[in-house]
């Protein structure tokens, strides 16, 4: 259980103002001049100290991530650190809560994650329809120009950063981070192939770092305080704190910020109130956002909730959208409309995602009721793995994954289906 | 020396250049990977998924198009993980494929059905329902059939990258994305029929060719196109004596692989108004008849008449073989009154390096400057103009023109609308001066337009002054360039078809006719001159299309058009080739070196030579390197042009309408819908503001 003096997002709920005075109250922008002053290596080695995972929902390291970037460029060449904002994960909201209550944080983290990695500027990009947070955003990006925290010589630091934000327009592959460097450039959004990464070629064929809202968020936080506090909480390799956003059927649905391991039937139960009807009523979790493969119920009793626990149960930390369903849950029709919506967000540009993505839904839907044969169920993973690593980004694997975790658990209730629409047809034939 | 790099694949080992791609490594090693989306010359998509391979410490199957190489890589093109991959694929790419092949153009040529043959399941696992895709308008030369696109994204790449009329796009998300023109019209571009080519499935077809025959009943003979002077090389597809189709066929320094939409699409041409009988004009009126009396009543005309009074011009699309003929039977005639130049082209016919694209089109690569004067290269040759679009991608190619408002698919500075601004040029005044001298390899393009005026020597000289000026021609350059419109015109000029001593050009022959100083002139395909000015003349029209000339002869011998006959054209860069007879000429109408002769042996001065191979061989014993195909003797640099007065009139380009230039053109269908829908002014709609 998280300590109140371990929290990092202390606003989280907006009790108190999200503006600079308030913010500056709470501890941003402390000294931030003084943690540029020791250095761009220094920052980038802190954050590897500090074992901080990318909170994106790929979990890089993001000391190493940062590191990518190049030491030294062409006379003239700048360097973008993109923002990604565009939360769009069914489950997630833990970004928009940082953008609209404590959106200073992320407005700092942008400095220093930037001048660490010798950025000339960040762009955040924020899903179109993020109004209330772009506004509040742009506020507090307003007050920090004002106050001459970012902008030429920011914070006093000699090191001139600027910060632009960037509204979407709504589209869920705008989240892949090339798909979302090409709709910055105001391209249409299909992510591109890789090699090159972005850090060679990125944002204007610039080296880029794209990175997560949470984990620029973090970054002032973990400099002031100091790496060793940081890979304190938690397991090594799975440090540090993390926002988790409780949905679906329980009693007290909410975003908590948690240290990371926590077991999952304590996040559940102390801060969303407990499963509706009670843990003997749950029937699985998908732990991660959408994307990733749902655990049942005896799965969940043990597992903790981190990235290396849950890939050991085949599933993984995702985005840390913790997505509870009850026993009174439709499963098979539950990831049917998952398949549905990357059906529907599958941009169209490489073969197996645009046409797997249909086929999928399309098998998922007769499964609701059970019109297909028990071979069409194998059929069906092997389209999942035929369509699983075969795509130029990871859309494909996110549409895969929660079909594979529904036939790894659920076989039995989708084999039932199966005979029970054959006995009816068999009796209606009759 | 390139850097190489070693790699393993499917067990062998190889050193390649390190720039190649993974794909093309495993080319190089005689692995054949499957793809649909890369083609070499576009850029890549890695979308279609269908070269994915084994790359052994890699977690998943990579696109092999669009990997990197590196020392060391083990690879596998046709391991478990690698058939999977490909399996998968093409599972995806037919499941809301329609499967129409015995319905589908394609069929026969179709690389889904190669590859769904050798990479496939051979069964169909998709029992949903298939998608369905509205069909497109791409205009009067491309037929859609859009459900059975794969979404590879080659006709989106070639329309933006080569063609430079980005009309294409991809429209919609995931299965319900499509490609479409974003606005519902045609695309209105010179090279689109190139897209039916790169379509890997039946998605774009032809239209004029639209369930016609089937691949495997066309006769293949490969050739050389005619309907401008770059002489693209062709594939020409005939079925019995009809010519089906064009087809480009693979050469590097002309055509890439790609040919104009005149070249493909006016074949159509080559059945309409054909002259396929000979015609007499009598009372008036002609009327048809047989050889024997048309040749007998061309010889009575010619017989013992004064050479003085006789005339010939050629046409555009006349070989060298008949222009050889011809004008060994004007000497015999005593006739020292012919031209090639029907537009009045004013080049010096001694000096060969006047009329040559002296560069090479290849060679356009090369150059880092160019100034266009008064010619439209995207009309009047339109693969030159995709070759300067290529070498403008690479970067570091600035061209302005000096000539009419140009839009060539990239930038353009308009210097100028005549021949005013050449002396300011040439006096290195203006922003473009400063390029040009700053420029290695500076390129200069006459146009047509420009030479064919009466001031058009003095333009030629005014040209040659400013690629003098600038270096344009130095040690193993020459940027000294004409961009000739006519596939006949470079042949004429090295064969001489021009005045003798003391002969009249085509504007003194024209003068002769109506003076009556001339009385007979012999039109070899020339339909393109005053035919009013022939009023008084005797016109004897030696040619294949029901034409301008035709009208105004008043005898006609039919002859065959260029898929007819064996002959040798010498395109703008002063290269010959040889075009192959894909089918026999129509009708009674008979090759034009045969008419030639059989007339001359009437005249009793028989031409000295009994076949078509003693021709060819006479004329390159004359003109030697006509001998050498393909090989392009290069132009010594002297003086020509004769400096002078300059009218004040701005350049105008000889292509009007970039869909009827010649006699073929203007014969077929095809040609005259793609001029009602791109080359006419638009139809009001009252939204214009």
């Amino acid at each position: 259980m998280l300590q109140d003096k371990d929290r990092i997002f202390t606003n989280l709920y907006g009790f108190e103002s999200p503006l600079l005075d308030a913010a500056r109250a709470r501890g941003d922008w402390d000294g931030t001049r003084g943690i540029l002053e020791k250095g761009p290596e220094w920052i980038v080695d802190e954050a590897k100290k500090s074992e901080l995972r990318g909170r994106g929902g790929a979990g890089f390291p993001s000391g190493l991530k940062w590191s990518f970037m190049p030491k030294q460029r062409p006379e003239g060449q700048p360097a973008f650190l993109v923002v990604n904002a565009d939360e769009s994960e069914p489950g997630t909201c833990k970004d928009r809560e940082i953008m609209r209550h404590d959106p200073h944080k992320l407005v700092e983290g942008c400095l220093i994650v930037g001048f660490a990695m010798r950025a000339t500027a960040a762009y955040i990009y924020i899903r179109g329809e993020f109004y209330a947070e772009a506004v509040a955003l742009q506020r507090a990006i307003d007050e920090a120009y004002d106050a001459g925290l970012i902008g030429r010589n920011a914070a006093g630091s000699g090191y001139d950063f600027d910060v632009y934000l960037h509204r979407g327009a709504g589209a869920y592959i705008c989240g892949e981070e090339t798909a979302l460097l090409e709709s910055l450039e105001g391209k249409k959004g299909q992510p591109r192939l890789k090699p090159p990464f972005p850090a060679a070629a990125g944002l204007y064929g610039c080296p880029t770092t794209v990175t997560n809202v949470e984990t620029v968020a973090v970054a002032p936080t973990i400099m002031r305080r100091g790496a060793e506090w940081f890979a304190s909480l938690g397991r090594p390799k799975n440090t540090g704190t993390k926002i988790f956003c409780i949905s679906g059927h329980v009693n007290k649905p909410c975003n908590v910020e948690e240290e990371m391991g926590i077991p999952l039937r304590e996040l559940i139960d102390r801060h969303a109130g407990g499963v509706r009807g009670g843990w003997d009523n749950l029937l699985a979790v998908i732990p991660g956002g959408s994307s990733v493969p749902c655990i049942p119920k005896p799965t969940c009793e043990e597992v903790l909730m981190d990235f290396d626990s849950l890939r050991e149960v085949k599933s993984g930390l995702g985005t840390a959208a913790v997505i509870v369903m009850d026993k009174s849950t439709d499963i098979v029709r539950a990831i049917w409309r998952l398949s549905k919506f990357y059906k529907h967000e599958s941009c169209g540009q490489c073969t197996p995602c645009r046409e797997g993505t249909g086929w999928m839904m399309r098998m998922m839907g007769r499964m609701i009721e059970g019109r297909a044969t028990i071979a069409e169920i194998d059929m069906l993973l092997e389209v999942t793995t035929q369509v699983e690593g075969h795509t130029i980004c990871a859309l494909g694997d996110a549409a895969a994954w929660p079909i594979q975790g529904l036939i790894r658990h659920f076989r039995p209730e989708m084999e039932r289906r199966i005979h029970g629409y054959r006995g009816s047809s068999a009796v209606a034939a009759d | 020396m390139v850097d190489t790099v070693k790699l393993t694949i499917d067990g062998r080992e190889i050193e390649v250049d390190k720039r190649l791609t993974l794909l093309q490594a495993c080319e190089l090693a005689g692995a054949e990977v499957p793809r649909f989306c890369f083609h070499d010359r576009l850029s890549i998509a890695g979308n279609c998924r269908m070269c994915l391979v084994e790359v052994e410490k890699a977690p998943k199957p990579v696109a092999s198009c669009a990997q990197p190489i590196a020392d060391g890589m083990v690879v596998h093109t046709r391991g478990p993980v690698a058939a999977k991959a490909q399996k998968g694929a093409m599972e995806f790419l037919l499941i809301n494929h329609p499967l129409d092949c015995p319905i589908c153009d394609q069929g026969g040529e179709c690389d889904l059905q190669d590859q769904a043959m050798g990479y496939g399941k051979g069964i169909s696992r998709y029992d949903e329902m298939k998608r369905s895709v509205q069909e497109k308008d791409f205009g009067p030369l491309i037929k859609t059939f859009m459900t059975r696109c794969i979404h590879c994204t080659r006709c989106v790449r070639f329309m933006e990258e080569i063609a430079g009329v980005p009309e294409l796009g991809m429209t919609g998300r995931g299965e319900d994305s499509e490609i479409t023109t974003y606005v519902e019209r045609g695309i209105d571009s010179e090279m689109s029929g190139n897209i039916i080519d790169l379509c890997p499935v039946g998605a774009l077809t032809s239209k004029p060719y639209a369930f016609i025959a089937r691949p495997w009943e066309l006769r293949k003979t490969e050739s050389v196109d005619v309907m401008d002077a770059v002489g693209s090389n062709i594939r020409i597809d005939a079925r019995g004596r009809e010519v089906l189709r064009v087809l480009p066929r693979l050469h590097e320094d002309v055509n890439e692989e790609w040919i104009a939409d005149k070249t493909r699409f006016a074949v159509d041409g080559l059945i309409r108004r054909r002259l396929d009988t000979p015609w007499i004009k009598q009372d008036g009126k002609l009327a048809k008849a047989s050889w024997q009396d048309a040749i007998g009543a061309v010889a009575a005309r010619l017989q013992d008449r004064d050479g003085d009074r006789i005339a010939a011009i050629a046409g555009d699309l006349v070989d060298c073989e008949t222009l050889y003929a011809a004008k060994m039977l004007m000497a015999n005639l005593g006739s020292p009154h012919l031209d090639c130049r029907q537009d009045g082209m004013a080049i010096d016919p001694a000096v060969r390096a006047s009329w040559l694209f002296n560069t090479t089109i290849a060679g356009i690569e090369e150059a880092d400057a160019c100034l266009l004067i008064g010619c439209d290269p995207r009309h009047e040759a339109a693969l030159v103009n995709t070759r300067l679009r290529k070498r403008w991608r690479r970067g570091g190619f600035k061209v302005a023109s000096i000539g009419p408002a140009l839009d060539l698919t990239f930038p353009v500075t308009n210097l100028g609308a005549g021949p005013e601004s050449l002396p300011h040029l040439a006096q290195g005044q203006g922003g473009f001066a400063e390029i040009l001298q700053a420029a290695q390899r500076p390129m200069v393009i006459v146009g047509a337009g420009a030479l064919s005026r009466i001031d058009g020597a003095a333009v030629l000289a005014a040209a040659r002054a400013i690629a003098d000026r600038f270096g344009a021609v130095a040690d193993g350059w020459n940027g000294f360039n004409v961009l000739h419109t006519a596939a006949s015109r470079v042949g004429a000029l090295d064969l001489g078809f021009v005045p003798g001593p003391g002969g009249r050009n085509t504007s003194g022959i024209l003068d002769g006719a109506r003076s009556g100083a001339i009385d007979t002139v012999i039109l070899l395909g020339a339909d393109e001159i005053d035919m009013a000015a022939l009023k008084g003349a005797f016109v004897i029209y030696i040619g294949h299309h029901g034409d301008a000339g035709a009208a105004a002869a008043d005898i006609i011998l039919p002859a065959a058009a260029y898929t007819e006959k064996d002959a040798t054209y010498v395109n703008l860069e002063g290269r010959p080739q040889h075009a192959s007879r894909a089918v026999f000429p129509p009708g009674e109408a008979r090759e034009d070196w045969a008419i030639l002769r059989a007339l001359s042996g009437l005249l009793g001065q028989p031409l000295p030579f009994d076949s078509h191979g003693e021709l060819r061989e006479a004329m390159q014993k004359a003109v030697p390197h006509l001998a050498a195909f393909d090989e392009i003797m290069p132009a010594s640099w002297e003086d020509f042009g004769v400096a002078g007065a300059m009218a004040d009139t701005a350049f105008a380009s000889p292509v009007a309408d970039y869909y009827r230039t010649c006699a073929i053109s203007r014969a077929s269908v095809t040609m005259e819908r793609c001029s009602a829908a791109f080359a006419m002014p638009p139809a009001a709609t009252g939204t214009e503001g």
